[in-house]
Protein backbone atom coordinates (compact mmCIF):
# COMPACT_ATOMS: atom_id res chain seq x y z
CA UNK A 1 0.00 0.00 0.00
CA UNK A 2 2.85 2.02 1.13
CA UNK A 3 3.97 2.63 -2.82
CA UNK A 4 0.36 2.88 -3.90
CA UNK A 5 0.09 6.10 -2.23
CA UNK A 6 3.26 7.83 -2.98
CA UNK A 7 2.86 6.79 -6.46
CA UNK A 8 -0.63 8.75 -5.95
CA UNK A 9 1.13 11.63 -4.37
CA UNK A 10 3.31 12.15 -7.12
CA UNK A 11 -0.07 11.95 -9.23
CA UNK A 12 -1.35 14.81 -6.91
CA UNK A 13 1.55 17.26 -7.87
CA UNK A 14 1.38 16.20 -11.54
CA UNK A 15 -1.95 17.06 -11.27
CA UNK A 16 -1.39 20.17 -8.95
CA UNK A 17 1.03 20.90 -12.18
CA UNK A 18 -1.60 20.66 -14.86
CA UNK A 19 -3.87 23.16 -13.01
CA UNK A 20 -0.96 26.22 -12.59
CA UNK A 21 -0.36 25.03 -16.71
CA UNK A 22 -3.76 26.11 -17.13
CA UNK A 23 -3.86 29.45 -15.04
CA UNK A 24 -0.62 30.82 -15.55
CA UNK A 25 -0.22 32.00 -19.34
CA UNK A 26 3.64 31.00 -20.22
CA UNK A 27 4.99 27.80 -22.21
CA UNK A 28 5.71 25.97 -18.76
CA UNK A 29 4.81 21.97 -18.69
CA UNK A 30 2.74 20.48 -16.09
CA UNK A 31 5.53 18.47 -14.95
CA UNK A 32 7.96 21.70 -14.22
CA UNK A 33 5.38 23.02 -11.63
CA UNK A 34 4.56 19.93 -10.02
CA UNK A 35 9.02 19.25 -9.70
CA UNK A 36 9.22 22.72 -7.97
CA UNK A 37 6.21 22.73 -5.93
CA UNK A 38 7.12 19.44 -4.39
CA UNK A 39 10.73 20.71 -4.05
CA UNK A 40 8.91 23.30 -1.98
CA UNK A 41 6.20 20.75 -0.13
CA UNK A 42 9.70 18.95 0.70
CA UNK A 43 11.64 21.67 1.87
CA UNK A 44 8.28 23.00 4.20
CA UNK A 45 7.76 19.75 5.39
CA UNK A 46 4.52 19.71 4.11
CA UNK A 47 5.34 16.51 2.41
CA UNK A 48 8.18 13.92 4.07
CA UNK A 49 10.60 12.57 2.34
CA UNK A 50 8.84 8.64 2.51
CA UNK A 51 5.75 9.57 1.27
CA UNK A 52 7.46 10.00 -1.95
CA UNK A 53 10.58 8.28 -2.45
CA UNK A 54 10.15 4.85 -3.22
CA UNK A 55 7.83 5.02 -5.97
CA UNK A 56 9.60 8.60 -6.94
CA UNK A 57 13.11 6.67 -7.21
CA UNK A 58 11.08 4.18 -9.48
CA UNK A 59 9.76 6.61 -12.18
CA UNK A 60 13.03 7.87 -12.34
CA UNK A 61 14.66 4.75 -13.19
CA UNK A 62 12.52 3.35 -15.41
CA UNK A 63 12.54 7.40 -17.47
CA UNK A 64 14.92 6.81 -20.55
CA UNK A 65 12.07 4.23 -21.51
CA UNK A 66 9.43 6.99 -21.43
CA UNK A 67 11.21 8.91 -24.09
CA UNK A 68 10.55 6.18 -26.89
CA UNK A 69 7.34 6.74 -28.38
CA UNK A 70 8.30 10.23 -28.74
CA UNK A 71 11.67 9.79 -30.84
CA UNK A 72 10.24 7.20 -32.83
CA UNK A 73 7.13 10.13 -33.61
CA UNK A 74 10.08 11.27 -35.49
CA UNK A 75 9.59 8.69 -38.46
CA UNK A 76 6.43 11.41 -38.66
CA UNK A 77 8.58 14.44 -38.94
CA UNK A 78 10.94 13.19 -41.44
CA UNK A 79 8.96 15.00 -44.69
CA UNK A 80 8.85 18.39 -42.57
CA UNK A 81 13.05 17.99 -41.92
CA UNK A 82 14.01 16.33 -45.10
CA UNK A 83 14.21 19.77 -47.12
CA UNK A 84 16.57 21.28 -43.78
CA UNK A 85 17.87 18.31 -42.26
CA UNK A 86 22.07 19.00 -43.13
CA UNK A 87 21.79 22.31 -41.54
CA UNK A 88 19.57 21.38 -38.34
CA UNK A 89 21.61 18.23 -38.13
CA UNK A 90 24.60 20.74 -37.77
CA UNK A 91 23.08 23.36 -35.68
CA UNK A 92 22.12 20.20 -33.24
CA UNK A 93 25.32 18.45 -33.08
CA UNK A 94 27.39 22.23 -32.99
CA UNK A 95 25.14 23.32 -30.18
CA UNK A 96 24.86 20.01 -27.67
CA UNK A 97 28.58 19.73 -27.68
CA UNK A 98 29.03 23.94 -26.94
CA UNK A 99 26.37 23.72 -24.37
CA UNK A 100 27.49 20.92 -22.66
CA UNK A 101 31.52 21.90 -22.65
CA UNK A 102 30.32 25.70 -21.78
CA UNK A 103 28.31 24.58 -18.62
CA UNK A 104 30.24 22.00 -17.40
CA UNK A 105 33.66 24.10 -18.14
CA UNK A 106 32.05 27.32 -16.30
CA UNK A 107 31.00 25.56 -13.19
CA UNK A 108 33.87 23.32 -12.37
CA UNK A 109 35.90 26.29 -12.62
CA UNK A 110 33.44 28.40 -10.19
CA UNK A 111 33.60 25.23 -7.60
CA UNK A 112 37.21 24.56 -7.91
CA UNK A 113 37.95 28.22 -7.55
CA UNK A 114 35.67 28.77 -4.78
CA UNK A 115 37.20 25.78 -2.97
CA UNK A 116 40.51 26.87 -3.36
CA UNK A 117 39.72 30.50 -1.66
CA UNK A 118 38.18 28.52 0.76
CA UNK A 119 41.45 26.82 1.32
CA UNK A 120 42.98 29.47 1.59
CA UNK A 121 41.93 31.33 4.46
CA UNK B 1 -2.31 -9.44 -38.29
CA UNK B 2 -2.33 -6.01 -39.00
CA UNK B 3 -6.14 -5.22 -37.62
CA UNK B 4 -5.10 -7.66 -34.61
CA UNK B 5 -2.43 -4.67 -34.14
CA UNK B 6 -4.13 -2.33 -34.35
CA UNK B 7 -6.64 -3.20 -32.56
CA UNK B 8 -4.06 -4.16 -29.45
CA UNK B 9 -3.42 -1.47 -26.56
CA UNK B 10 -0.44 -3.71 -25.21
CA UNK B 11 1.55 -3.72 -28.83
CA UNK B 12 3.18 -0.63 -28.26
CA UNK B 13 4.22 -0.88 -24.58
CA UNK B 14 5.54 -4.09 -25.23
CA UNK B 15 7.68 -3.67 -28.16
CA UNK B 16 9.45 -0.50 -26.46
CA UNK B 17 9.75 -2.50 -23.48
CA UNK B 18 11.44 -5.43 -25.10
CA UNK B 19 13.66 -2.90 -27.46
CA UNK B 20 14.85 -1.09 -24.63
CA UNK B 21 16.08 -4.45 -23.29
CA UNK B 22 17.89 -5.57 -26.16
CA UNK B 23 19.81 -2.16 -25.78
CA UNK B 24 20.82 -2.94 -22.28
CA UNK B 25 21.71 -5.87 -22.86
CA UNK B 26 24.15 -4.91 -25.73
CA UNK B 27 25.49 -1.85 -24.05
CA UNK B 28 26.12 -4.78 -21.50
CA UNK B 29 28.15 -6.66 -23.86
CA UNK B 30 30.42 -4.12 -26.03
CA UNK B 31 30.32 -1.24 -23.16
CA UNK B 32 30.30 1.44 -25.74
CA UNK B 33 28.91 4.67 -25.64
CA UNK B 34 27.48 4.33 -29.57
CA UNK B 35 25.14 1.13 -27.66
CA UNK B 36 22.76 3.64 -26.26
CA UNK B 37 19.93 1.57 -24.57
CA UNK B 38 17.71 4.19 -25.36
CA UNK B 39 18.93 5.05 -29.09
CA UNK B 40 18.82 1.16 -29.90
CA UNK B 41 15.58 0.79 -28.61
CA UNK B 42 14.20 3.77 -30.75
CA UNK B 43 16.15 2.43 -33.62
CA UNK B 44 14.51 -1.07 -32.70
CA UNK B 45 10.88 0.40 -32.69
CA UNK B 46 11.46 2.01 -36.06
CA UNK B 47 12.74 -0.75 -38.06
CA UNK B 48 9.92 -2.90 -36.99
CA UNK B 49 7.24 -0.04 -37.97
CA UNK B 50 8.97 0.40 -41.38
CA UNK B 51 9.41 -2.94 -41.78
CA UNK B 52 5.81 -4.51 -41.11
CA UNK B 53 4.51 -1.39 -42.55
CA UNK B 54 2.68 0.07 -38.90
CA UNK B 55 2.04 3.44 -38.80
CA UNK B 56 2.65 5.33 -35.58
CA UNK B 57 -0.59 5.94 -34.53
CA UNK B 58 -1.29 2.03 -34.35
CA UNK B 59 2.06 2.02 -32.65
CA UNK B 60 1.27 4.82 -30.33
CA UNK B 61 -2.24 3.15 -28.99
CA UNK B 62 0.11 1.21 -26.70
CA UNK B 63 3.09 3.80 -26.71
CA UNK B 64 0.92 6.75 -25.35
CA UNK B 65 0.84 4.39 -21.86
CA UNK B 66 4.62 4.64 -21.57
CA UNK B 67 4.57 9.13 -22.42
CA UNK B 68 1.53 9.41 -19.88
CA UNK B 69 4.43 8.34 -17.07
CA UNK B 70 6.90 11.25 -18.39
CA UNK B 71 5.03 14.00 -16.05
CA UNK B 72 4.83 12.05 -12.46
CA UNK B 73 8.53 11.29 -13.63
CA UNK B 74 9.93 14.92 -14.27
CA UNK B 75 7.52 15.50 -10.84
CA UNK B 76 9.38 12.84 -9.20
CA UNK B 77 13.15 14.32 -9.97
CA UNK B 78 12.06 16.72 -6.79
CA UNK B 79 13.28 14.18 -5.02
CA UNK B 80 16.54 13.43 -5.34
CA UNK B 81 17.22 17.47 -6.00
CA UNK B 82 15.98 17.33 -1.85
CA UNK B 83 18.43 14.87 -1.23
CA UNK B 84 21.47 17.32 -2.86
CA UNK B 85 19.88 20.42 -1.23
CA UNK B 86 22.80 21.27 0.81
CA UNK B 87 25.21 20.67 -1.99
CA UNK B 88 23.03 22.96 -4.27
CA UNK B 89 22.75 25.40 -1.25
CA UNK B 90 26.77 25.18 -1.12
CA UNK B 91 27.36 25.45 -4.56
CA UNK B 92 25.09 28.28 -5.74
CA UNK B 93 27.11 30.20 -7.28
CA UNK B 94 28.92 27.35 -9.42
CA UNK B 95 25.24 26.10 -10.39
CA UNK B 96 23.70 29.80 -11.39
CA UNK B 97 26.87 30.73 -13.66
CA UNK B 98 27.08 27.18 -15.04
CA UNK B 99 23.49 27.12 -16.42
CA UNK B 100 22.94 31.03 -17.53
CA UNK B 101 26.49 30.43 -19.43
CA UNK B 102 25.14 27.31 -20.61
CA UNK B 103 22.01 28.69 -22.01
CA UNK B 104 23.46 31.77 -23.28
CA UNK B 105 25.83 29.69 -25.20
CA UNK B 106 23.04 28.00 -26.72
CA UNK B 107 21.69 30.81 -28.10
CA UNK B 108 24.25 32.46 -29.35
CA UNK B 109 25.66 29.20 -30.89
CA UNK B 110 22.30 28.71 -32.82
CA UNK B 111 22.57 32.41 -34.05
CA UNK B 112 26.07 31.95 -35.67
CA UNK B 113 25.33 29.03 -36.68
CA UNK B 114 22.10 30.64 -38.55
CA UNK B 115 23.68 33.47 -40.09
CA UNK B 116 26.68 31.15 -41.13
CA UNK B 117 24.13 28.91 -42.95
CA UNK B 118 22.13 31.92 -44.31
CA UNK B 119 18.98 30.38 -42.21
CA UNK B 120 15.28 31.90 -42.75
CA UNK B 121 14.28 34.00 -39.73
CA UNK B 122 11.74 31.04 -38.92
CA UNK B 123 13.72 28.23 -39.22
CA UNK B 124 16.65 30.59 -36.86
CA UNK B 125 13.80 30.99 -34.53
CA UNK B 126 12.73 27.29 -34.36
CA UNK B 127 15.96 26.03 -33.32
CA UNK B 128 16.45 28.73 -30.78
CA UNK B 129 14.66 26.38 -27.81
CA UNK B 130 16.29 23.13 -29.06
CA UNK B 131 18.16 22.52 -25.46
CA UNK B 132 15.60 22.68 -23.32
CA UNK B 133 12.51 20.73 -22.50
CA UNK B 134 9.71 19.53 -25.00
CA UNK B 135 7.08 21.13 -23.00
CA UNK B 136 8.98 24.44 -23.09
CA UNK B 137 10.40 24.42 -25.96
CA UNK B 138 7.08 23.62 -27.98
CA UNK B 139 5.47 27.19 -26.49
CA UNK B 140 8.94 28.92 -27.23
CA UNK B 141 8.93 28.23 -30.56
CA UNK B 142 5.02 28.88 -31.10
CA UNK B 143 5.24 31.93 -29.44
CA UNK B 144 8.29 32.99 -31.78
CA UNK B 145 6.56 31.94 -34.68
CA UNK B 146 8.70 28.93 -35.52
CA UNK B 147 7.56 25.49 -36.77
CA UNK B 148 6.79 23.66 -33.61
CA UNK B 149 7.08 20.11 -35.64
CA UNK B 150 10.51 20.99 -36.41
CA UNK B 151 11.65 22.51 -33.02
CA UNK B 152 10.01 19.02 -31.19
CA UNK B 153 11.98 16.88 -33.81
CA UNK B 154 15.21 18.49 -32.66
CA UNK B 155 14.70 18.80 -29.06
CA UNK B 156 14.24 14.53 -29.22
CA UNK B 157 17.44 14.95 -31.28
CA UNK B 158 19.41 16.72 -28.96
CA UNK B 159 18.50 15.03 -26.04
CA UNK B 160 19.43 11.35 -27.37
CA UNK B 161 22.58 12.86 -28.86
CA UNK B 162 23.46 14.32 -25.66
CA UNK B 163 22.59 11.29 -23.61
CA UNK B 164 24.80 9.31 -26.26
CA UNK B 165 27.92 11.43 -26.27
CA UNK B 166 27.87 12.94 -22.57
CA UNK B 167 30.77 10.22 -22.13
CA UNK B 168 32.99 11.44 -24.63
CA UNK B 169 32.16 15.27 -23.99
CA UNK B 170 32.87 15.08 -20.82
CA UNK B 171 36.47 13.37 -21.26
CA UNK B 172 37.03 16.23 -24.03
CA UNK B 173 36.05 18.63 -22.12
CA UNK B 174 37.95 16.69 -18.58
CA UNK B 175 34.84 17.59 -16.67
CA UNK B 176 35.38 15.52 -13.38
CA UNK B 177 33.13 17.31 -10.86
CA UNK B 178 30.07 15.83 -10.48
CA UNK B 179 28.15 18.81 -10.25
CA UNK B 180 29.45 20.07 -13.32
CA UNK B 181 28.64 16.91 -15.24
CA UNK B 182 25.07 16.99 -14.22
CA UNK B 183 24.29 20.38 -15.46
CA UNK B 184 26.38 20.12 -18.43
CA UNK B 185 23.41 17.31 -19.31
CA UNK B 186 20.65 18.92 -18.33
CA UNK B 187 21.68 22.58 -19.85
CA UNK B 188 22.26 21.02 -23.03
CA UNK B 189 19.85 17.53 -23.48
CA UNK B 190 17.06 18.13 -21.00
CA UNK B 191 15.26 15.08 -19.71
CA UNK B 192 16.91 12.84 -21.54
CA UNK B 193 20.08 14.07 -20.86
CA UNK B 194 18.95 13.88 -17.01
CA UNK B 195 17.99 10.10 -17.59
CA UNK B 196 21.78 9.77 -18.48
CA UNK B 197 22.87 12.13 -15.45
CA UNK B 198 20.81 9.87 -12.78
CA UNK B 199 22.86 6.48 -14.56
CA UNK B 200 26.08 8.66 -13.12
CA UNK B 201 24.65 9.10 -9.90
CA UNK B 202 22.35 10.72 -7.58
CA UNK B 203 24.38 14.51 -7.09
CA UNK B 204 24.64 14.14 -11.02
CA UNK B 205 21.03 13.71 -11.37
CA UNK B 206 19.85 15.88 -8.93
CA UNK B 207 22.09 18.58 -10.85
CA UNK B 208 20.44 17.61 -13.84
CA UNK B 209 16.78 18.02 -12.77
CA UNK B 210 17.76 21.36 -11.34
CA UNK B 211 18.99 22.53 -14.93
CA UNK B 212 16.18 20.94 -16.86
CA UNK B 213 13.47 23.48 -15.05
CA UNK B 214 16.20 26.55 -14.26
CA UNK B 215 17.22 26.61 -18.07
CA UNK B 216 13.99 26.51 -19.45
CA UNK B 217 12.61 28.98 -17.75
CA UNK B 218 15.70 31.44 -18.59
CA UNK B 219 14.92 30.55 -22.28
CA UNK B 220 11.57 31.67 -22.17
CA UNK B 221 12.49 34.58 -20.55
CA UNK B 222 16.03 35.77 -23.29
CA UNK B 223 15.17 33.57 -26.44
CA UNK B 224 12.79 36.95 -27.80
CA UNK B 225 15.79 38.70 -27.16
CA UNK B 226 17.75 36.60 -29.49
CA UNK B 227 14.87 36.02 -31.59
CA UNK B 228 14.63 40.02 -32.25
CA UNK B 229 18.38 39.83 -33.97
CA UNK B 230 17.15 37.97 -37.01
Amino acid sequence: MKHVRQFCMILLFSFIGEFFRMVIPLPVPASVYGLVLLLAALLTGIVKLDQVEGAADFLIEIMPVMFIPAAVGLLNAWDVLRPVVVPVVVVTVVTTVLVMGVTGQVTQRVIRWERKRKEGK
Amino acid sequence: MKDFLTNSVFFGAVISLVAYEIGTLLKKKFKLAIFNPLLIAVICVMAVLILFHIDYDTYNEGGQYISYLLTPATVSLAVPLYRQIELLKNNIKAVAAGILSGVLASMVGVYILARAFHLNSQLYVTLLPKSITTAIGMGVSEELGGVVTITVAVIVITGVLGNVISDLVCKLFRLEEPVAKGLALGTAAHAIGTAKAMELGEIEGAMSSLAIAVAGLLTVVTSSVFASLM
